[in-house]
């Protein structure tokens, strides 16, 4: 069957189920309700601290099939998730489902359990490395589901990713299970992407370095929802956790991208007090807070909020006055701890509250601006952030489907060419975020506007920015750079993307070499 | 009219930054054979700009190329870059009008038939070339501008180069005065710490009203603050409305002589202020009719 952009995908999945096509971005709308894992109870003076982690699986007990969740707020010095699937493969556990928000380069020994056949399934919201590699090779029978930040707080909620046993990294806790993500040697900012997990999952287990007398403070994760405290001799590896500073970019086209984008945002009447903003924290995304900071400067604004992944350059910005607030779901830098640590005005939020489609309200959809990347996009605005140029799975939504979906302008930057290959194409090769959520596309030679967004487009005009037809733009790159063909694919599916409601968008096909 | 506020340099052996030269909005970009490119890499780079002049669209950024001196590759820049139709050819450390009298034969002995004849704009960057400033100017009516080049030149002084520029500051007059002095513009040395904006925007504002026209650039996030300081501001724009309006009340009455706020109004004010309006259009053609 199709969907509704003309995507082809099979009617059921083994191990998925039926597939519900993606039928238009706020078309499918909640009919379930939530999961609730069961009552439990601890008596006075019991114990929840136990020696290490193969004494938690056999206390759990963790069997055959189940599936265990893990936070990515370590990235890529996480130490957990490694240290965790060693002792399942130890114990001799078969067809685990590990359900982790994202995944990275250090998580590499996850692909020998795949072949071996411990690790049958992965449910993940972005992925690079090794394991990303492995998948598109095709090393597991089941699809992995890629889902997005939102969508994963969603699916957790409803039960369609019921996890059996959560697994916290935390970077503080106590011996009857408090958590928080400010304090010691791993600390790493917001605990948001595991709050879900927390909630949900039927068993808790918190893994810590940093063993603090009870009760600890401030709370993230608090011991309600915790059944086990294992102390272990490290939990990740700081200098994976955490750039020194965030660097503004210093690439002139970035540059000249990103002060476009900032200039769209001007044109576009949104450069006033209450002004909501969420950027990432890479090249010409971050560089268009810098041109941001500059206009909010000269025009005397407050903005509301920036929200999302948290920067050093937004916790400046806090400080100068220029925001109210932080709503931080992860922190990128030792700046972002240290603010949510110390200052009441930067909030820690979960995913749910970040990005969930399905509650009764989440903080995507009160941004002004979203500023986005793309590997793809296409001339109906479509984007893809899944796969590369040669059809591997290089990425995945994380929150930009989310983003992109709640706020009033969705902006897409990037390089009109990346490397020779140009960046606009008649069809994505894998959708992630859906083009009639897509509002601009700024790139180095203009500024495309999506036909459905006339009086946006009208604005920029006006404002003297250089608007052109996305056809346009497309050709203009072409002209330099030829026209590239779409990689082959095998005819395996090795990934569903889901969008954040739980419809499949697209899928991944099995990598195939180029003849 | 000519505005040439900002020229930007980009290395000639670079593909990347020749490709993208014209989305930064230069009014010159400048593909450089000189300082950027190494004695090996000559080769390569010249035929990487004359390609680059043959299929890059560098929109509205006239196309300068710096050329090496005529006693090591200049001749060879010539015979291959001319017929590729650069707009202007920079000519490094011009000390003398001969200087230019053998650029322009060459040019023209490789100038395709009906090419626009390519302009010259001179570097000069000693203190030879300093003294000869206004023969050089004057030597050929391709020459279209001096550039100042202060690092070599206050390496041949034996001065120390700093950010207040004390040690250039006659350099500049003279320079000025040359180009004035023959009807060019001057255009001002680079400022050399592309991470300190407040430093760029002083050293472009004590060029702007010493009589530079422009200022070269090395790094694309020099070209909106060198903008931003040529560009006429709203009170010069506006003194300039009231200078031509009492000028047309002086002809209307039939009187002769014009004084506005009780200064009098004489030609090269006048000009001046027409050269105003003139830049004021090219930066907003609507809003500076009036």
């Amino acid at each position: 069957m199709k969907n509704s952009l003309g995507r082809m995908l099979p009617e059921t999945v083994a191990g998925f189920g039926a597939v519900k096509p993606f039928a238009g971005a706020f078309a499918t709308t909640p009919s379930g309700v939530r999961k609730a894992p069961r009552q439990k109870t601890v008596l006075p003076k019991a114990n929840k601290l136990v020696d290490n982690l193969e004494e938690v699986f056999r206390r759990i007990p963790v069997r055959d099939g189940m599936t265990l969740s893990f936070h990515h707020h370590f990235r890529n010095g996480d130490g957990v998730v490694n240290q965790v699937l060693a002792v399942a493969a130890k114990l001799g556990l078969r067809d685990l489902t590990i359900a982790l928000s994202s995944v990275f380069p250090v998580h590499a020994p996850m692909v020998e359990l795949m072949k071996s056949g411990v690790v049958t399934g992965l449910d993940t919201d972005y992925m690079s490395g090794p394991v990303a590699e492995a998948v598109s090779q095709g090393v597991l029978a089941k699809p992995v589901i890629f889902r997005t930040h939102g969508g994963r707080a969603r699916a957790i909620e409803c039960g369609d990713l019921a996890v059996d046993v959560a697994f916290i990294a935390a970077p503080a806790a106590d011996d009857y299970g408090n958590i928080n993500g400010v304090q010691g040697e791993t600390a790493c900012g917001s605990l948001g992407y595991a709050f879900p997990d927390a909630e949900y999952a039927e068993v808790v287990v918190a893994v810590t370095d940093n063993l603090q007398p009870y009760p600890l403070h401030p709370i993230s994760i608090s011991q309600e929802r915790v059944d086990y405290v294992v102390v272990v001799d490290k939990i990740g590896d700081p200098k994976g956790i955490v750039s020194g500073t965030t660097q503004i970019t210093k690439d002139p086209v970035g540059l000249k991208i990103a002060a476009n984008a900032a200039k769209v945002i001007q044109a576009a009447g949104l450069i006033r007090d209450g002004f909501s903003f969420q950027t990432g924290a890479g090249g010409a995304s971050l560089a268009t807070a810098h041109f941001v900071r500059k206009m909010m400067k000269a025009a005397n604004v407050t903005g509301s909020f920036a929200l999302g992944g948290i920067t050093g350059y937004l916790v400046s910005m806090l400080e100068e006055g220029l925001f109210r607030n932080l709503i931080d779901v992860q922190g990128f830098d030792l700046e972002a701890i240290r603010s949510i640590r110390d200052n009441p005005r930067h909030l820690e939020v979960g995913a749910g509250m970040y990005a969930s489609p399905f509650n009764a309200g989440c903080a995507v959809n009160k941004l002004d601006v979203v500023i986005l990347g793309a590997t793809e996009i296409d001339t109906a605005f479509n984007v893809n952030v899944v796969t590369g140029s040669d059809g591997k799975i290089m990425g995945g939504s994380g929150g930009h489907s989310d983003a992109a979906a709640g706020a009033s302008v969705t902006i897409v930057v990037a390089n009109l060419l990346r490397g020779r290959l140009p960046i606009i194409v008649d069809n994505v090769l894998t959708v992630t975020t859906p083009g009639e959520t897509v509002d601009v596309l700024v790139t180095e030679r203009g500024i495309a506007v999506n036909p459905l967004r006339p009086e946006l487009k009208e604005k920029l005009v006006t404002a003297g920015l250089p608007v052109r037809d996305i056809a346009e733009l497309k050709a203009l790159a072409e002209k330099m750079a030829g026209a590239p063909k779409a990689p082959p694919q095998g005819e395996k599916i090795v990934a569903l993307v889901e969008y954040r409601d739980g419809t499949i968008i697209d899928v991944v096909r099995q990598y195939k070499a180029c003849e | 009219m000519e505005r040439l506020r900002s020229l930007l340099f980009m290395p000639g052996n670079n593909p990347a930054m020749l490709q993208a030269g014209g989305v930064f909005e230069a009014d010159a970009v400048i593909l450089d054979l000189e300082d950027a490119v190494a004695p090996r890499e000559k080769d390569a780079a010249r035929m990487l700009v004359r390609a680059a002049l043959h299929t890059v669209d560098y929109g509205a950024s006239r196309t300068v190329v710096r050329i090496n001196t005529l006693d090591t590759f200049g001749h060879e820049d010539i015979r291959a870059i001319v017929p590729a139709g650069p707009q202007v050819i920079l000519l490094p450390k011009v000390e003398s009008a001969a200087a230019i009298h053998d650029a322009v034969a060459a040019m023209k002995a490789v100038e395709r038939p009906g090419q626009e004849p390519v302009k010259l704009i001179a570097l000069i960057e000693t203190p030879c070339g300093l003294a000869e400033a206004l023969a050089i100017a004057r030597a050929d009516k391709r020459v279209i501008a001096l550039a100042l080049g202060a690092e070599d030149y206050t390496a041949s002084l034996g001065a120390q180069r700093t950010k207040v520029g004390t040690e250039i500051i006659t350099a500049r007059n003279l320079l000025v005065n040359a180009a004035a002095a023959a009807g060019i513009d001057a255009l001002d040395t680079p400022f050399t710490d592309v991470n300190d904006e407040a430093g760029l925007t002083a050293d472009t504002q004590l060029a702007k009203q010493l009589g530079f026209k422009g200022k070269l650039c090395i790094n694309p996030r020099q070209i909106d603050t060198v903008h931003d300081v040529f560009n006429p501001s709203e009170a010069e724009i506006n003194w300039a409305r009231r200078v031509l309006a009492a000028i047309r009340q002086a002809e209307a009455e039939g009187t002769g002589v014009v004084a506005l706020d009780g200064k009098m109004i004489d030609a090269p004010i006048v000009s001046r202020a027409q050269r105003t309006l003139a830049l004021a259009r090219l930066q907003n053609p609507q809003e500076v009719e009036a």
